[in-house]
């Protein structure tokens, strides 16, 4: 079986992309997560199963409750997990560069 | 090209640390992080309170497009002009608890400096955790792009 294609199978469904988004601020329990999307509950059910198998989702019991939450083990080995991250401070580093040396070449018109 | 901004993150801690190298004179950095109103508009946040000082305390809050209100705060424990701020950051009604940053500023030559932020999660879960949210909404995006081109193509 090759995990890596299955992995990049499960992200390539939008609903499925949508669960590992909820998830990735906290965990949720099946019925939680299917609230947040108009399609059937067993359909969602399915999305859960296949982001389960390929190990992008974990689940845990809680009481009676399962959780689903996002298993960043398996994320670090299928993709450059930290780039988005990194992008993320890049962008706003950026930002920063950008508007200092604007005020800096305002002040020195100044003079 | 060398990225300008960089993550050392090893497996298994719970810490990280950003490093960046700015064309910016030190003091120009550092005035970035200083002074509320430039704050505010790099970081794209509202600045409610900004007490930069020993024993100080922050707060901002940002709106997302939907119009929803987030909020930010923390407590400064060191503050250091052109060289360091030490201080705790908590994003308000989530289920992440309070993280440890510590930032140094330092001078490369006239025209350039370098802040390293190192910043410390209570478990080394959670720090991956910190980082899978944007990779999922990075993954999110990416494919909404691609949809977009797609569908334009059909």
């Amino acid at each position: 079986m090759n995990l890596r294609r299955d992995v990049f199978q499960a992200i390539a469904d939008p609903t499925r992309r949508a669960i590992l988004l909820l998830v990735a601020s906290q965990a949720m329990t099946a019925g939680a997560i299917a609230a947040n999307f108009d399609t059937a509950r067993p359909t969602v059910s399915k999305h859960l199963q296949i982001l389960t198998e390929c190990e992008l989702l974990k689940q845990e019991q809680n009481g009676r409750e399962i959780y689903y939450h996002l298993n960043a083990k398996k994320m670090k080995a299928v993709a450059d997990f930290l780039e988005p991250f990194r992008e993320l401070w890049d962008d706003r580093f950026n930002k920063l560069e950008a508007i200092m040396k604007a005020k800096m070449q305002e002040e020195q018109k100044k003079k | 090209m060398e990225k300008k901004t960089k993550i050392a993150a090893e497996d298994g801690k719970q810490d990280l640390v950003i490093t960046r190298e700015f064309e910016l004179p030190l003091e120009w950095l550092f005035k970035a992080y200083e002074d509320p109103e430039i704050v505010a508009q790099w970081m794209g946040t509202k600045v409610l309170k900004l007490e930069n000082k020993k024993h100080g305390s922050w707060q901002f809050e940002t709106t997302d497009p939907k119009g929803n209100k987030h909020g930010f705060n923390g407590t400064i424990h060191e503050f250091v002009p052109n060289q360091k701020i030490t201080r705790t950051f908590e994003m308000e009604n989530t289920p992440f608890p309070v993280q440890l940053e510590f930032l140094e500023f330092e001078s490369l030559s006239e025209s350039s400096s370098k802040l390293t932020m190192h910043i410390v999660y209570r478990s080394a879960a959670l720090r991956d955790q910190m980082l899978a949210l944007p990779f999922a909404q990075g993954i999110n995006m990416a494919h909404n792009r691609l949809q977009e081109i797609v569908n334009k193509l059909i």
